[in-house]
């Protein structure tokens, strides 16, 4: 798993959550967690409004 | 919090609360779990609603009201702009509404039905038995709990993870959502009584921009843009140009990220002793990315189906089914239909968006209700609207009615 969330700029809306097809994101209040079951698609990152997420395949 | 309830709402948002409402004054015990700190905050909404049907609900209340439209204006890429006034859709057009009292006072009217309500409350799983659901797993201020239910109702909006625990596949593909940023922004010269669309690939791809006013000189200003077209240039990236290209003056005073579901409805939006409504069940307008309506609708029925199936002591699918029966013959079908426009809509280039605004600069729209608009539309680009046929068919011929959807715009 290589995904990395700027949590500074995150705005916590939950887009990222919304389309890992893994179920490997999940929003908490005003930060996500990742887990283990991320298989670094990058959806997250292509998603995010802001920009804040980076996933290396 | 006790170990046992009738219901258990998932998410404090409009489809929650007004379920949660509805089951306790049918004589359910009822428990609402908000992950959140507060109701309502942080906001992840334009605020617009549609008048129809939202007093079906809630009576208005200028506290939670900021604007009181009387019409829209759309603009294609060229600059047209087509004017729809309150006349023509019959004096029922919108309010901006201030999300954070509205949700709040949704909830005070559910806990003050008989609901228990909790905040800070997340629900990390779902106690299944035998492929039935049968409460959640929570937690609460950093504590782990158990809590046991007859039915579950999953009303935790577009990050939803109740359907997925329970089988269904409510994920998302970036061609299923509108990636969105809005700023509410102040000293600003707006008509507060009038919305404003932007269209254009140069200014919002596959989506919309929009300027809601929030009262004199303050309006919420946003762009949604489809997923599948974020990437190098954002929602954030589209919304700073537009914001230094027409309002360099305005000044930001909030920021709202947030994420839409357009895929129109997923397959099942129920199972063993589960019920999925609101965002959750991907039950926003894939045009408008309008949800609060439909979700409270959902709402309504969830709880009634479920006071039903919970008379009967039977919480199979075979008997939520009417759920699904239900949403799916109102809402459900104006999500359909919206869907189809949606897919047409996503493909026209900005010279088509120019030609539709174009071909109605010689209607008098104050004479047309919004069927005869519609019949205009598609007679004056029908190659262009050849797809959207059958729906223009239904239109003319009354087979649809704009009950809830009309101009629905959150």
């Amino acid at each position: 798993m290589s995904i990395k969330i700027n949590r500074y700029k995150c705005g916590y809306c939950g887009a990222c959550v919304g389309v890992c097809p893994s179920g490997a994101l999940e929003l908490v209040e005003t930060w996500v967690e990742a887990n283990d079951c991320c298989t670094s698609c990058g959806l997250c990152a292509k998603i995010c409004p802001v920009g804040a997420i980076e996933v290396n395949k | 919090m006790k170990e046992m309830y009738d219901l258990i709402v998932v998410g404090g948002g409009p489809g929650g609360a007004i379920a949660a409402k509805n089951a306790a004054e049918l004589g359910l015990d009822v428990l609402l779990i908000e992950k959140r700190q507060e109701i309502g905050d942080p906001v992840r909404c334009a605020e617009g609603v549609s008048k129809i049907c939202l007093s079906d609900h809630i009576e208005p209340d200028p506290r939670w009201i900021c604007a009181d439209l009387t019409g829209s204006r759309i603009y294609s890429p060229d600059g047209t702009m087509v004017e729809m006034s309150e006349e023509m859709s019959g004096g029922e057009v919108g309010y901006v509404l201030e999300r954070k009292v509205f949700d709040r006072a949704l909830v005070d009217q559910c806990a003050r039905a008989g609901a228990e309500v909790r905040v800070k409350t997340r629900a990390t799983g779902l106690i299944m038995e035998k492929g039935v659901v049968c409460g959640i797993y929570a937690m609460y201020l950093g504590e782990e709990y158990e809590i046991r239910s007859k039915i579950v109702i999953g009303a935790d909006g577009m990050e939803s993870k109740v359907g997925r625990w329970a089988g269904i596949d409510t994920s998302l593909k970036p061609t299923d959502m509108e990636t969105c940023v809005q700023y509410l922004v102040t000293n600003i010269d707006i008509d507060p009584q009038f919305c404003d669309f932007y269209l254009g690939n140069e200014i919002a791809p596959a989506g919309y921009l929009w300027v809601f006013p929030k009262g004199e000189n303050m309006a919420n200003i946003g762009v949604g843009i489809l997923g599948s077209k974020s990437g190098d240039h954002r929602a954030i990236d589209y919304l700073d140009k537009f914001m230094r290209d027409v309002y360099p003056e305005g000044r930001i005073i909030e920021m709202v990220y947030g994420g839409v579901p357009v895929s129109g409805p997923i397959e099942k939006t129920v199972s063993d002793g589960l019920i999925l409504v609101g965002d959750a069940a991907r039950q926003s307008d894939p045009i408008t990315g309008g949800g609060i309506i439909n979700a409270m609708e959902a709402g309504k029925i969830a709880a009634e189906v479920a006071a039903d199936a919970i008379k009967k002591g039977d919480y199979t699918t075979d008997t939520l089914n009417e759920y699904e029966t239900l949403w799916r013959s109102t809402i459900g079908k104006e999500i359909e239909y919206s869907l189809v426009v949606k897919e047409t809509f996503i493909k026209f280039t900005d010279k088509d968006l120019n030609h539709l605004a174009q071909s109605l600069s010689n209607v008098n729209f104050y004479s047309l209700s919004l069927k005869d608009l519609l019949y205009a539309l598609f007679k004056a680009n029908k190659k262009l609207l050849w797809d959207l046929r059958g729906l223009f068919r239904d239109v003319v011929n009354n087979n649809f009615e704009f009950k809830y959807k009309k101009n629905q715009f959150d």
